[in-house]
């Protein structure tokens, strides 16, 4: 009886740390493909312009609406203690350290990790993934690669972009909404945001693009056969980038602001 | 020579190869026939290195597979897929020119391209299809280039796997014959795949057929016909009734 429930908990318990083992085993293996030839450069060159340039409509849309619901928020919440002045000093620190990498890297979650990960495993049913191994090209590097390479270069300029976006929408609600004054709100803006504050979230930016095209990648190259499998790689990238994301971000955010 | 030495190869509870022999001449052209389902892609999977067998040894002229340089190994192969395989980011000529123009001996795109050209021509298409991708081409031209690929970088060993599965009685016999055609023209080894007995006959050399997890008969083509085997007898001719079970 004792055994049987320790046995109903171990196994789940075992599975979740082999799985942990096998990802971590194939980021190992990426990190270290990254820096040996041959590199492609054509496909990096690919994976930049898809996950980076084609990522910036949903990720600026996003940082625009954002950040102008952030200063209402931040205005309406100050107003109960007389501190609505503290909206675009609020707004600024609050998109680059959190909600402009966290809500980019989610964003980029759902348009990038589904795609690569629908894309290596539809490769992978369709034998294209043993076709390379057959033309001695290693799939780690031809395909693996250079999509996590752009991805974690690309993020961070994302999210860069978003912040601005995102401080933008701010600026606009404070000037059209909130009655704000237009050089006033940009003065006490650029007064209180630091380097590192923008620093930080390029930081974590770099972080959720490695994880996002990580889990794309890894989900694709062990997707099951047929649609289903296929389908059930897309799902189980999206969720485990997102799930990894939030935990890594507050992981970063311990590390950057609690010491 | 290829020998394949008491391979076995086992998916969960499916014992799919339970020790297979059997040899493949240079310069032969060998079909691999037998049901659905009873491990011929496997087979050729192993010995390329794309599964790992279980146990057994396979050796490419006396050398163990499993511990040759695997770049070396690889490049003296071609392999025409089931499905084609082709990349479906890449135009078609990029396809057949993928192995050209990557590795030591890497080609200019310029020559890649033109020996991509000339071996469209050799499989019957036109420079026409070269700029276009995979998805425009209908299932008989995918073939024909994934044949071309296989045949780009001229290699001393070509598989064809289920080479004419899913294309018509018309189109089958064009890539059968383009296939005996090139085999006999490189000078090359051969293995396909199938269960097409029209492809047997136009291809083969030798024939092995797979049943339960065994070769169950080899021989020449020629013996085929006169075979005592029952398995094999009742698998050229498609009868339902015989020792291989018609519901697996």
């Amino acid at each position: 009886m004792i055994a049987a429930a320790l046995a109903s908990i171990g196994r789940p318990v075992l599975a979740g740390l082999a799985a942990v083992g096998r990802v971590a085993r194939f980021a190992g293996e990426a990190i270290t493909h990254l820096i040996r030839p041959p590199f492609y450069l054509r496909e990096f060159g690919h994976s930049l312009l898809q996950i980076g340039w084609f990522s910036l409509p949903v990720v600026g849309l996003t940082a625009l609406f954002t950040g102008g619901a952030l200063a209402l928020q931040i205005y309406s919440g100050g107003a109960r203690f007389n501190a609505e002045s503290v909206v675009p000093s609020i707004v600024a620190i609050g998109m680059a350290r959190e909600l402009g990498p966290v809500l980019g890297g989610l964003m980029v979650a759902a348009r990038v990790a589904s795609s690569i990960a629908a894309e290596i495993g539809t490769m992978k049913v369709t034998e294209q993934i043993d076709a390379l191994v057959t033309l001695s090209t290693n799939p780690m590097k031809y395909l693996v690669v250079p999509r996590v390479l752009a991805a974690t270069l690309a993020v961070p300029v994302l999210v860069a972009v978003g912040d601005s976006i995102g401080i933008m929408g701010g600026w606009l609600v404070g000037i059209t909404r909130l009655d704000f004054n237009s050089a006033g709100y940009l003065k006490t803006t650029t007064d209180f945001l630091e380097t590192w504050d923008v620093a930080s979230g390029m930081i974590k930016g770099a972080a959720f693009g490695f994880i996002v095209a990580l889990m794309g990648c890894y989900f694709g190259m062990n997707s099951a056969r047929g649609a289903q499998g296929v389908g059930a790689a897309t799902k189980s990238a999206v969720v485990a980038a997102s799930v990894l994301i939030l935990a890594a971000n507050y992981l970063l955010t311990e590390v950057f602001f609690t010491s | 020579m290829i020998e394949l030495s008491a391979v076995t190869k086992t998916f969960g509870a499916n014992r799919v190869l339970r020790g297979v022999d059997l040899i493949l001449p240079r310069g032969q052209s060998m079909v691999v026939i037998g049901g659905s389902g009873t491990g011929k892609s496997v087979l050729l999977k192993c010995i390329l290195g794309l599964v790992r067998p279980d146990a057994g040894r396979i050796t490419l002229d006396g050398e163990d597979v499993a511990k040759a340089e695997r770049d070396a190994f690889l490049a003296r192969f071609g392999m025409l897929f089931q499905g084609g395989a082709l990349f479906d980011s890449l135009r078609v000529w990029e396809n057949v020119a993928f192995r050209l123009m990557r590795g030591a001996k890497a080609m200019p795109p310029d020559a890649a391209r033109a020996i991509a050209l000339e071996k469209l021509r050799r499989v019957g298409l036109t420079p026409a299809v070269a700029d276009q991708y995979p998805a425009e081409l209908s299932g008989g031209m995918q073939k024909r280039v994934g044949l071309a690929r296989a045949i780009a970088a001229e290699p001393e060993i070509i598989f064809f796997d289920e080479p004419t599965t899913g294309l018509d009685p018309i189109m089958s016999g064009v890539i059968n014959a383009l296939i005996r055609e090139i085999v006999v023209e490189m000078g090359a080894t051969a293995m396909t795949i199938t269960h097409d007995m029209s492809s047997v006959r136009a291809i083969a050399d030798r024939v092995a057929m797979l049943h339960a997890g065994v070769i169950q008969w080899t021989g020449p083509v020629a013996d085929m016909d006169a075979a005592p085997d029952p398995y094999l007898q009742q698998f050229i001719h498609g009868r339902a009734d015989g020792p291989i079970e018609s519901v697996r």
